[in-house]
């Protein structure tokens, strides 16, 4: 019981939007789709919506082809971006609209707009018109109208993007109990957050210029990324990457940055390779091999990200705290070579070997 | 103390403004009442005081001595302003939307091409259009017709329509039509029961500029219809004989505009009514 797309492809002036994506979204189970801007993310809901012809391809709901169903008849439901709702409508007939063209008995529909209108929080705003409520309430109304049909598909394009930082926060928490409900429903959700990923999704799909990257559960594809793309892709800020080679005395990273090799490396061998380690490994040290100077500090809630170049490498560290480093401060950074993600060193970048999990995370 | 200065400006300026806007129809509604004598004896405003008011002018709109019957040619008037207002609100809405939600191609023509093609019809002067409306009409036998002025109207007022609402659709997000289609509406379903109701503000926009262009028209009426037919502005030049009549005439401009000020009345009210105006953010 899935949707499953089978070699979508989608080329428009020359340039490939999808190109052969396959992939299942099981029933029952929230699929984040990740990927950078014009990764391909949103082509792909509005091809399974019915919003966008393709050139080529198969959708397939539990073995049922509807490629070739108008939107109209394939019982997808989706929240844009941007908060689309129906203006001239008050948020009751919002929520309501699709289960009277429907044709519904009226007190089902009213039911069911009652119990889902109280889920998002909106019970008392029933007779408000959308452009009489906060952004995060008209979100929440989109966000109602798809829920309440219980659709065969449910299709989310980024919901929370355009929301402020609070709001983002507080809705993703709920997400999950919302989407509860829809235990027949094939969830799919576009973000580029992967924290917003790793927290709601039961299957993670990476997508990257037009093409899956890869495909997984969320730890898996956390722990093993496929490829220097996904590695950068899965992590924010983005996974280090560092050009180096290993040879007879261990590891030479960036520009001449020596470390010694790990039992997990040492077996490899002795070739040039590309390098990855996650930001929040990095950390301050007064004796280290990499010296260089904060060109760029960033504080986020409780996290501070600082950039730092050093004459052998540049790199990007996450520390737990706020710090206040001025452009200019030297740090020596402390690279923890066993947690080393090891990567081809050719135009796709393929994972060779990856570090053990952290403790289940 | 500032603001109330400023607010004082501000209707001291209304106050002007209204004089000058008011001051013809002023004009033109003591000279109704006033006979040959009343019009000729200088300036004068206060009836019963300072001339004698009659009816003359007004009965002669009515099959008075001297004048002509009104109401036949303000009957016309009406259902040819309106007959092709509203036919070309409904074909120039569809065509609208059409174009501001479909791409057209046909060579280098584009849709703002179609669009502009559109307005095109309204930049050549009328007397350039005159004769091929003639003698399109001739061939078809509709000259001196009302059917025949429609059909005309149509040309001139469907370009004012296509080109308001061109420019209102593209104002709703595509995202709506597109909203509507996943909960199950056919395209022209998301377009009879999304789009519309929130493009009235601009129907109604386009509606009033149709009837206010169709309804002061003289050109086309004056040189495609004789004794059939005949509009209200055809109507009034032919009361003009010798001597000029002030009062009929001034009688028959205030009958004759008083529709169109209830029309901007009107759609003024419902615009500025938040309902409509803040439908679409």
């Amino acid at each position: 019981m899935s949707l499953v797309v089978q070699e979508l492809s989608l080329v428009r002036n020359g340039v490939p939007h999808l190109g052969g994506v396959s992939a299942t979204f099981p029933r029952g189970q929230l699929t984040a789709v990740i990927g950078r801007t014009l990764a391909g993310k949103t082509t792909l809901l509005r091809v399974i919506a019915g919003l966008q012809a393709i050139d080529g391809g198969m959708l397939d709901l539990d073995g049922r082809p509807f490629g070739r169903l108008p939107a109209w008849k394939r019982d997808v439901a989706m929240v844009y971006q941007q908060f689309i709702n129906y203006p001239h409508l008050s948020v009751f007939e919002n929520v309501a609209f699709p289960l009277r063209k429907k044709r519904l008995a009226r007190t089902e529909v009213e039911r069911r707009v009652r119990e889902v209108l109280s889920t998002v929080g909106l019970a008392d705003f029933g007779k408000r018109r959308p452009s009489a409520i906060s952004g995060g309430q008209q979100q929440r109304v989109a966000l109602a109208r798809a829920l309440v049909r219980e659709a065969n598909i449910l299709l989310l394009d980024e919901p929370l993007v355009n929301l402020d930082y609070k709001l983002r926060e507080q809705l993703r928490d709920e997400f999950r109990s919302l989407f509860s409900t829809q235990e027949h429903s094939v969830v799919i959700f576009n973000t580029t957050d992967p924290a917003e990923a790793m927290m709601i999704a039961d299957q993670i799909v990476v997508m990257h210029e037009g093409r899956i990257a890869q495909i997984g559960k969320p730890a898996d594809v956390f722990e093993a990324p496929v490829s220097v793309a996904v590695a950068e892709i899965i992590n924010d800020p983005p996974m280090n990457i560092l050009a180096g080679r290993i040879d007879g005395d261990g590891l030479l990273l960036g520009e001449g940055l020596r470390l010694p090799a790990p039992p997990r490396l040492a077996t490899l061998p002795r070739r040039a390779y590309r390098f990855g380690v996650r930001a929040g490994e990095l950390a301050p040290a007064d004796e280290a091999p990499l010296v260089g100077a904060v060109t760029f500090s960033e504080v986020s809630g409780s996290e501070t990200t600082l950039h730092v170049a050093g004459e052998k490498g540049s790199v990007v560290l996450q520390l737990e705290g706020v710090f206040v480093m001025p452009p200019g401060t030297r740090i020596g950074v402390a690279i923890p070579a066993d947690r080393l993600f090891v990567f081809e060193d050719d135009g796709e970048g393929r994972l060779i070997s990856a570090p053990a999990a952290i403790g289940g995370s | 103390m500032m603001p109330r200065f400023y607010s004082a400006l501000k209707y001291a300026a209304v106050l002007i403004w209204s004089a000058f806007v008011l001051a013809p129809f002023m004009w033109a509604l003591t000279t109704s009442f006033k006979t040959a004598n009343g019009v000729t004896g200088g300036p004068t405003y206060l009836p019963w005081i300072q001339y004698k008011p009659s009816l003359h002018g007004w009965e002669s709109l009515f099959g008075g001595a001297g004048g002509i019957d009104i109401v036949q040619p303000y009957i016309d008037s009406i259902i040819v302003t309106v007959g092709a207002s509203i036919i070309s609100i409904v074909l120039g809405t569809l065509a609208a939307y059409g174009l501001s939600r479909f791409q057209y191609r046909a060579g280098f023509v584009k849709n703002s091409d179609i669009v502009f093609f559109f307005i095109s019809q309204r930049i050549m002067p009328p007397i350039v259009l005159a004769i091929p409306f003639f003698l399109m009409l001739q061939f078809l036998g509709l000259l001196d017709t009302k059917t025949g002025l429609i059909i005309v109207y149509i040309a001139l007022l469907l370009p004012i329509a296509v080109w308001i609402m061109v420019d209102f659709f593209d104002g709703v997000p595509r995202a709506v039509d597109e909203m509507a289609m996943l909960d199950g509406c056919t395209p022209f379903e998301a377009f009879f029961k999304v789009v519309l109701p929130n493009s009235l503000p601009g129907i109604l926009v386009a509606l009033m500029f149709c009837l206010i262009f169709g309804w002061n028209d003289f050109f086309f009426a004056f040189t495609l219809t004789f004794t059939d037919t005949q509009l209200l502005p055809v109507a009034i030049v032919a009361l003009n004989s010798s001597v000029t009549p002030w009062w009929s005439l001034s009688a028959s401009a205030l009958i004759s505009v008083a529709p169109l000020v209830l029309i901007a009345f009107f759609v003024e009210r419902l615009l500025s009514r938040g309902t409509l105006a803040g439908a679409i953010r």
